[in-house]
């Protein structure tokens, strides 16, 4: 077990390596290919670096009004704050914000920028449908996201994505309204070689949200595999999780208020997908912000 | 001059290596202190629940006063127990006479829908698991610890901080075993 959470953090520590390493190379290519030395990279840089800081600074009010969740009363959900009372005693953590989002399926999600700013969202079909080991089970899911610092990554995560959009659309600006110098420039230089180079930083300014994009989601996939497996260390008790996203794969409902920017927070993805099957289910996996449930029970049933 | 600047860096890098081990060590020392006082916390809410339930439950099923009598008295033991050993002991005899109470009182339908016993049982139980949650963090907090104080480099400086090797809780030979269910 303990063996897992290592390998899932070295994993997600090579992923934001490696998306690092792509934002300065989409940036490196921005440069080659107009010529245009440090300072607008300097600028697009800081100008992504302030934006992801406020969001990092706002982004569990955010989450929370964009899911429509209300505060829990204590006296009402007396349950549901006791059972993270005795998760936190148990791991150690300082108590969450706890809030209620309105909704018949069973979901939850976690956001906060750490632990002392943290809160817990869960809808009410979530209270209505699990029994207390069930819901114990996912609660400490949701904390260990708040635990591992998911909530940062993520947000990382998405900062990054952030930044190589800005580029990829500023290159596409500059093409447009006076991009045919760069390239002539290039051929002035009579490099042959330097034409195909531009033209391969230009392909890959087409391309690079997208590749920024599956790598922010196969962060987001490893980061639930991770919760899973650190929420069962809190509880001692893998049924609990286990029965629990038994229940989550068999309820068809899905989420009202969530939508794509909000989906990587909640425990089992809030979006529709229909069973497909063969090759395109493979890419579609690609674009998923979560493992198929399926995977995540086998995994703890190995514990 | 370069040498001694060397030299200098050197030093003040091992004394930031030095207190920040040896926080550490005082910080874990002190979260074991506090895991331990956690667990009484919770024993207490336990034992400040059992009177409110034994009133409610009287008003509705007056006929099992032997079963509310060995509540009481089983409270009042584990009040007054000493010593971990037979703390544990007598909180075991507690859970084991709240068990049986809360079976009887399956028997009554008006004190199974009075909103008092319902809010009473649900503080109980999550207070029954914040015990077992208080001590299973106490004991992380000892592993982590007795672990750290055996290991390079914290080993050096345990000594100074006056960390030792502290106990586990650990649950009786009996509690351990499978639970035997009579009828």
């Amino acid at each position: 077990m303990y063996d897992q959470v290592g390998q899932n953090k070295r994993r997600t520590i090579v992923l934001m390596v490696v998306f690092v390493l792509f934002v300065a190379v989409v940036a490196g290519a921005f440069a080659f290919v107009f010529k245009l030395g440090p300072v607008g990279i300097v600028f697009a840089l800081v100008f992504a670096g302030v934006s992801g800081f406020v969001g990092y600074w706002k982004s569990d009010s955010v989450a929370l009004a964009m899911s429509r969740a209300k505060p829990a009363d204590r006296q009402e959900y007396a349950r549901l704050y006791n059972l993270v009372e005795g998760l936190c005693i148990a791991s150690g953590l300082p108590m969450p914000r706890l809030y209620i989002v309105d909704d018949v399926a069973p979901n939850a999600f976690a956001t906060g920028r750490n632990p002392k700013h943290a809160a817990v969202a869960v809808t009410t079909g979530l209270l209505e449908k699990m029994n207390r080991v069930e819901l114990e089970g996912v609660l400490a899911h949701e904390l260990s996201h708040i635990k591992n610092y998911d909530i940062l990554v993520s947000t990382l995560a998405v900062t990054m994505v952030g930044i190589v959009a800005l580029i990829a659309d500023l290159a596409i600006r500059f093409l447009w309204w006076g991009g045919g110098r760069a390239f002539g420039d290039d051929r002035d230089n009579g490099g042959g070689p330097q034409a195909i180079l531009a033209l391969v930083g230009f392909v890959l300014l087409l391309f690079a949200p997208i590749i920024a994009q599956l790598m922010q989601f196969a962060v987001s996939r490893n980061r639930e595999g991770l919760a899973d497996i650190s929420g069962v260390e809190m509880t001692r008790y893998p049924p609990g999780l286990i029965s629990a996203l038994e229940k989550l794969r068999d309820d068809q409902t899905v989420v009202h208020s969530a939508s794509r920017a909000t989906a990587h927070l909640w425990i089992e993805s809030p979006i529709a997908r229909d069973k497909e099957e063969g090759k395109l289910s493979r890419l579609n996996r690609l674009f998923d912000t979560h493992p198929p449930l399926e995977e995540r029970i086998a995994h703890l049933r190995e514990l | 001059m370069i040498p001694v600047i060397i030299a200098i860096v050197v030093v003040l890098l091992l004394v930031v290596f030095v207190v920040s081990v040896f926080n550490g060590l005082i910080r874990l020392k002190n979260r074991v202190d506090n895991a331990w006082a956690q667990i009484d916390v919770q024993l207490k809410r336990r034992y400040d629940l059992i009177p409110n339930l034994v009133e409610t439950v009287k008003g509705y099923a007056a006929h099992e006063s032997q079963t509310l009598e060995a509540v009481t008295q089983a409270r009042n033991v584990a009040v007054a127990a000493t010593g971990p050993k037979e703390q544990a002991q007598a909180d075991n005899m507690l859970s084991g006479t709240l068990k049986s109470l809360f079976a009887v009182s399956e028997a009554y339908p008006d004190l199974k829908a009075n909103q008092n016993f319902l809010e009473l049982q649900e503080e109980l139980t999550a207070t029954e698991d914040k015990v077992a949650y208080a001590r299973q963090f106490y004991n992380d907090s000892v592993q982590q610890l007795n672990t750290k104080i055996q290991t390079f480099p914290a080993v050096l400086f345990a000594g100074m901080a006056h960390a030792e090797k502290r106990e586990y809780f650990e649950a009786d030979d009996d509690s351990r075993g499978p639970v035997k269910v009579q009828f």
